[in-house]
């Protein structure tokens, strides 16, 4: 699992790649925390277009950030994910509380 | 039961192995040649079973997790995931979409949900303080379908 942070256009994407579980949320989570906290971007993409597994870990990691970015002022959005990982997150009713596109 | 072929593996309940389940599983159901839609659905309910092992089963102390994967008649895949953990008080509780016992750590509640949706039987047996048993089955499609 890889994530690197940069500014396209104004907004800030994490372009992630690999796989995302319960092993690697926790890298993630830390990374992606101390961005918002110091950076308070009003819009985060995180781009799962390169990500090839996400379980359910994936989701609270989504939901986690999404409440800290709410409470910074900005907003998630979620990006490119494949159709298998769609599926995920369809089952998680995720799609009610953050933009996926 | 009739058994095609089987594999038998433990491993300590270190969070790394959750690759590893997954891995172990794909290669070992990769001679039925599944769908890449069926092998995405069983490595993720797999690995949903072993994170619940070691987030929940093993929160408190270190164990093996004993996964066995068979290959059964009909084209069926078996999964087994058996823990010596703390159990399951209440599995119909455990199982409601979004409950969970680890919100500090962010889990989202949905692992039953997740492996109830993706596989086509899923069964919970657990005995407090003595560990918990999943098994879960999926019918591969014939090659064609």
């Amino acid at each position: 699992m890889q994530m690197e942070i940069k500014n396209e256009n104004g907004a800030s994407v994490a372009m992630i790649s690999g796989e995302i579980d319960h092993h690697n949320a926790k890298e993630l989570r830390t990374q992606l925390d101390r961005y918002i906290i110091s950076s308070k971007p009003p819009e985060l993409v995180i781009d799962l277009g390169n990500i090839t597994f996400m379980d359910s870990s994936g989701i609270g990691l989504i939901m986690g950030r999404c409440r800290l970015m709410q409470e910074c002022g900005g907003r998630l959005i979620v990006h490119s994910p494949q159709p298998y990982i769609k599926r995920v997150l369809k089952l998680s009713g995720i799609e009610r509380i953050v933009s996926i596109v | 039961m009739e058994i095609i072929n089987e594999i038998k593996f433990t491993m300590p309940s270190l969070s790394v192995n959750e690759s590893t389940a997954r891995a172990v599983v794909s290669s070992f159901l990769i001679q039925a040649d599944p769908t890449v839609e069926e092998l995405s659905d069983i490595r993720t309910a797999v690995s949903e079973a072993v994170t619940n092992c070691i987030v929940h089963g093993y929160r408190h102390k270190k164990g093996n997790i004993e996964l066995t994967v068979r290959l059964l008649p009909e084209r069926i895949a078996y999964i087994r995931i058996k823990d010596k953990g703390c159990g399951i008080k209440d599995i119909k509780q455990a199982m409601e979409p979004l409950f969970t016992t680890a919100p500090e750590e962010e889990r989202s509640g949905l692992g039953f949900s997740v492996m109830e949706s993706f596989m086509d039987k899923l069964s919970v047996r657990s005995i407090p303080e003595k560990g918990t048993i999943i098994t879960m089955r999926k019918k591969l499609s014939s090659h064609g379908e």
